[in-house]
């Protein structure tokens, strides 16, 4: 995997391709619970992060890293807004357990 | 330069490690603290590719920030843990069916097109200053994206407060606009008191 004394492109993307795979896997796992399932949206963000990075870095184009920057943005802004939205849920109904959550099932 | 790629795959496999103890951890505290781990590792990798502001940035806002809200959240509910552990394994082997997959289909892609072996670009000189240029494409081609996101922050700001906020009954707080509505009619009422003419 080294050219040059560097890792390749090819590690980089294959580093973010098996976070996402984890960050997907732990949405499988952790399906009852909203707390690990919004850290495990973080982990697909930091995966999406880590591409944009290594390919601003070997394209030799900044412009990822501008991407980067607004994926942070939108991500804490996201998260803020879901961990409220737990709270709220949380004071009516004493559970964060997903499968209370089907009020609205018809 | 050898010594990048050890870092490399340093921090990597120690993301990779803290990842999956994320998913895996049976306490919320113990997966927000490994999230925490790694958030510096991937801050390590940025730094490793030159992207050193946004390396910063994400232990500032991230680490700082973020996981400190997460942290405050799960300390803050009280989550009957063994409820939500249920049923934990029943769909792990279709989810570990489909990374493995994935992560085999993307890997394939990434070795034999020649995306994945773009050589690498030479060492970042001595003088480079990421947060500079960063900095001059932010403020210049990027300027009304860079509005947006700073609104976008601001309507969290307020959808988090509104959201969280509640009116607690029978607290003795004042309340301005009850006092500014009140009237006279309210307040006051003349009763006639003269006698009844005999």
């Amino acid at each position: 995997m080294m050219m040059g004394g560097q890792p390749t492109l090819a590690a980089y993307l294959i580093l973010g391709a098996i976070l996402f795979s984890i960050g997907v896997v732990g949405i499988f796992l952790n399906r009852k619970n909203v707390i690990i399932l919004l850290m495990a949206i973080e982990l697909l963000l930091l995966a999406v992060n880590i591409n944009l990075v290594a390919f601003s870095r070997y394209q030799g184009n900044l412009e990822g890293q501008v991407f980067v920057f607004f994926i942070l943005t939108v991500a804490a802004a996201e998260a803020a807004i879901g961990l409220a939205i737990l709270v709220v849920y949380f004071r009516n109904r004493r559970s964060i357990n997903v499968e209370d959550i089907d009020e609205l099932r018809g | 330069m050898i010594i990048t790629t050890i870092l490399f795959y340093l921090f990597s496999a120690i993301l990779l490690g803290s990842a999956t103890a994320v998913i895996t951890a049976r306490n919320p505290v113990y997966a927000s603290l490994f999230l925490v781990l790694a958030f510096f590792n991937a801050a390590a990798l940025f730094i490793l590719l030159g992207a050193e502001f946004l390396g910063l940035i994400l232990i500032l806002v991230y680490v700082g920030a973020v996981m400190v809200l997460f942290l405050f959240v799960v300390m803050m509910l009280d989550i009957n843990l063994t409820r939500l552990k249920e049923g934990f394994l029943s769909y792990l082997p279709l989810g570990l069916a489909i990374a493995i997959l994935g992560v085999l289909e993307l890997a394939v892609v990434f070795w034999t097109s020649p995306l994945g072996h773009i050589p690498a670009p030479g060492p970042i000189p001595a003088n480079a200053d990421n947060t500079r240029a960063l900095g001059v494409l932010l403020y210049t081609h990027y300027l009304y994206p860079f509005e947006i996101a700073a609104v976008i922050l601001l309507v969290a700001i307020i959808a988090a407060i509104a959201l969280t906020l509640r009116r607690r009954q029978g607290t003795k707080t004042q309340s301005i606009d009850a006092q500014m509505a009140v009237r006279a009619k309210d307040r006051i009422s003349l009763v006639n008191l003269r006698r009844p003419e005999q």
